[in-house]
């Protein structure tokens, strides 16, 4: 655990006594259960924002603390612990970072503000594909009249359901792949020629599929320059794969701790199994991991909050790192437990599917290695 | 990632910068600390004033008391020593296991006599010491040793044989554990200290894989313990060996950073020997792939190594980060080993002989010699045993501690 600041201290130990108490993980099994379409509890959302978790890394003059990315991965962190699904990443991390890093004042003071009260869901759009590969952008923004006109299609959009605002990612000029000629726009989800095909995921939060069929927007839509948007797009990107590595970080130390209390209880050949070697060592393996995982996301997040030019190689580097440790201490997880982590009933399950999606979320192991190596020049 | 300091630490910054200038014999600029060669040549003019400066100075154990000759300072000082050291090209002459393992534990547990009388030459680097642990029939059952020390009025009689004594051919004195009862295993063992050079003493080095090691045997015949040389209580060694097992992995772990697979950065390496596709990516992409691994985990490893240090210095208390430091830096380091032999192809398979450079003669030495990192200093399966049971609370059926 970073050294923290008594901001940081107040924070983690406000979200941690709120996820304790009002959101353990048999509150995601309910929303499970009820089968909302949101992907989220509204109501658990509120008091999220409440307490103003959607406005931590949003500037005071837009309604928001600024008390930075560790801040909020401390939240994301204790969060994850308990699998609570919240749209706090897509919205209070990665679209406000992408509205703070290129929105103009009129942007940011229109949409920064109830992102950060929690009454608009804001999300990115970004993705045409199985993969993440934000460069191959096929999706088409031409000129029209004073504003622009959008077609094309995006993938597994986080909390599309819910969302209220998607940042898109669109091409004007260029083919997909090319970094140059890609714009961002900020496209409401009541706009016409939006619509949705939301997503029945196997972690049971919620994500869409969103089309845009000659989307009109205004001039105004358009966030920074036409066809500059992939630098604010890559830094926000890497906001969002830091934050989503902080939930992972608190979801894995979660599962192992489960399963540690487990090997404490569950006896076979009349002792617990916790004694036998074989399980201890592997036990010590997935703590090892653990710690150089912590390591690296939290390092992550503290260059985002120092804006070291550091940031994409750290950002890299820690989503790599902290998705190989959760796979690993996922899958032990139901292993481990035996028969009852193959069960619905135990929560081992929840973890394994949940450690996939995030796994997939803004770029896997395979995508974070190779951009890893990419940016040391290998 | 926080600064260590403000203007006072600047202000030293200057002070240990224009020291080292003065001080420091420019011929040695960028040359290999001397202590470092498994097979010790003797030092040469520039090197013995080198040493005699840091010693008098007691800048080689920064951190150490000043009453016995260390220099006294603030750990933040002592990294801006070792940074102004870098910066110069030179190395610390004050080394080996007197500082890495012997001096911490005997400032903890010494004496007032024995703190004066053996901290010093550690500090001036004039004696060097070895370390007589492990025994034939006691390796990782470190406690099973049976090397044994019978009471003699004001000295204590050793006769036993020590092995893996690293450096004992080059050693002055030895700090040993011995039994003192048999009745007991681990409340049957004493610390104690003697000198090297006395009959009955004699020292074998053991060949291993890699060639010629720093490893000896070392057989004791009635060599000779003073009294006085009896650290902590009679039978009371077991403690004071365990804190110096911590010392000694901490140092093994810290350490681990470039020592194996040669100087260049593992990707460099791969370049030179593998090339890159039109892309200017590797050529070999399942070695591309294992090299980013190896690479991120050692990223990961350093990462931790800063973040065990800030909590220490914090709010967080003692680091439970510290407990897989070995571990996580010898796999790390045997990884990279494995992976530059590959690299390397045929030619980092070259034993000797001038059909191989210098960086491919040291892989292969390097690769041999590494896979002991995982076994002494506590083997993995132990650390995996200490993590089991201290760390996580998991049961211990095999009743030692």
């Amino acid at each position: 655990m970073a050294v923290l600041n008594e901001e940081q201290s107040m924070l983690r130990d406000a979200a941690k006594s709120w996820v304790q108490e009002k959101s353990p993980v048999t509150a995601f099994r309910k929303m499970r259960d009820s089968g909302v379409e949101l992907g989220y509890d509204a109501a658990a959302w509120n008091e999220q924002a409440e307490m103003g978790w959607a406005g931590v890394i949003i500037p005071e003059e837009f309604g928001g603390s600024n008390f930075g990315y560790l801040s909020l991965g401390l939240i994301l962190e204790e969060m994850g612990r308990t699998l609570t699904a919240s749209p706090l990443l897509a919205s209070g991390l990665a679209a406000a970072s992408a509205l703070i890093l290129g929105g103009d004042d009129a942007q940011k003071g229109e949409y920064l503000p109830k992102i950060a009260d929690g009454s608009l869901v804001a999300t990115l759009a970004v993705d045409e594909g199985a993969h993440h590969a934000p460069e191959k952008v096929a999706l088409t923004a031409e000129k029209s009249g004073a504003g622009y006109k959008l077609n094309g299609k995006k993938t597994f959009v986080l909390e599309g359901p819910g969302a209220g605002l998607f940042v898109v990612s669109a091409r004007t000029s260029g083919k997909p792949g090319d970094k140059d000629g890609i714009s961002l726009f900020l496209v409401p989800a009541d706009a016409k020629g939006v619509s949705r095909q939301n997503l029945k995921l196997a972690d049971s939060r919620g994500a869409s599929n969103v089309s845009f069929d000659n989307v009109e927007v205004a001039a105004g839509a358009l966030l920074g320059a036409e066809g500059k948007g992939w630098d604010v797009l890559e830094k926000t990107l890497d906001r969002a794969r830091a934050g989503v590595s902080a939930e992972m970080l608190g979801a894995a130390v979660q599962a192992f701790e489960t399963t540690l209390d487990y090997l404490k209880v569950r006896v076979q050949f009349g002792q617990v199994i916790g004694s036998f070697q074989a399980l201890q060592h592997r036990a010590a393996k997935m703590f090892t991991d653990l710690e150089l995982a912590r390591s690296a996301v939290e390092a992550a997040l503290q260059a985002i909050d120092a804006d070291s030019p550091d940031v994409p190689e750290l950002v890299s580097l820690a989503k790599a790192k902290m998705g190989d440790t959760f796979h690993l201490v996922s899958n032990e997880m139901v292993q481990m437990h035996g028969g009852i982590g193959m069960t619905d009933a135990h929560d081992a399950g929840f973890y394994m599917k949940r450690a996939r999606a995030a796994e997939a979320a803004f770029g896997s192991q395979s995508y974070h290695r190779d951009r890893y190596a990419k940016i040391q020049g290998y | 990632m926080a600064d260590f300091g403000g203007g006072d630490l600047d202000a030293f910054r200057a002070e240990a910068r224009s020291w080292i200038e003065a001080n420091f014999p420019p011929a040695l600029k960028g040359k290999a600390n001397p202590m470092m060669r498994e097979e010790r040549s003797k030092p040469n003019a520039d090197q013995e004033t080198w040493r005699k400066a840091m010693g008098e100075k007691g800048w080689g154990v920064p951190t150490w008391p000043a009453a016995y000759g260390g220099g006294g300072l603030s750990p933040a000082q002592g990294r801006v020593i070792q940074q102004e050291l870098g910066r110069a090209g030179a190395y610390n002459p004050i080394g080996g296991m007197g500082v890495m393992m012997f001096g911490p534990t005997l400032l903890e547990y010494g004496t007032e006599e024995q703190k004066q009388e053996h901290i010093p030459p550690i500090v001036r680097g004039d004696l060097q010491w070895c370390q007589g642990f492990s025994e034939p029939g006691a390796g990782s059952d470190l406690a099973a040793l049976q090397c044994k020390a019978e009471d003699k009025g004001d000295h204590y009689l050793v006769n036993g044989q020590k092995i893996w004594t690293s450096g004992a051919q080059y050693a002055d004195w030895c700090f040993c554990l011995v039994r003192t009862d048999t009745s007991k295993k681990h409340e049957g063992i004493s610390f104690v200290l003697f000198t090297m050079h006395q009959p009955g003493v004699e020292v074998r080095p053991i060949p291993l894989i890699a060639g010629n090691s720093p490893f000896c045997e070392t057989f004791l015949t009635d060599a000779r313990a003073e009294k006085k040389d009896l650290v902590g209580p009679l039978n009371g060694g077991w403690t004071i060996a365990k804190r110096l097992l911590q010392h000694e992995r901490s140092g093994l772990s810290g350490a681990g950073g470039g020592g194996y697979g040669g100087a260049k950065p593992l990707p460099k390496l791969a370049k030179d020997y593998v090339g890159v596709d039109e892309a200017g990516k590797l050529a070999d992409s399942d070695l591309r792939t294992r090299i980013i691994m190896n690479e991120i985990d050692g990223r990961a490893f350093q990462q931790t190594a800063v973040r065990a240090m800030m909590e220490a210095k914090g709010n967080s208390g003692p680091s439970a980060a510290t407990s897989i430091m070995k571990n996580a830096g010898t796999r790390w380091m045997q990884d990279k080993a494995e992976l530059t032999l590959e690299v390397m192809g045929h030619q980092g398979l070259g034993w000797e002989g001038d059909a191989f450079n210098a960086d491919e003669l040291t892989a292969v030495r390097s690769w041999l010699g590494g896979k002991a990192t995982t076994i002494y200093g506590g083997s993995q399966e132990v650390q995996n045993n200490i993590i089991s049971k201290r760390i996580l609370g998991l049961p211990d059926l095999t009743q030692h501690n």
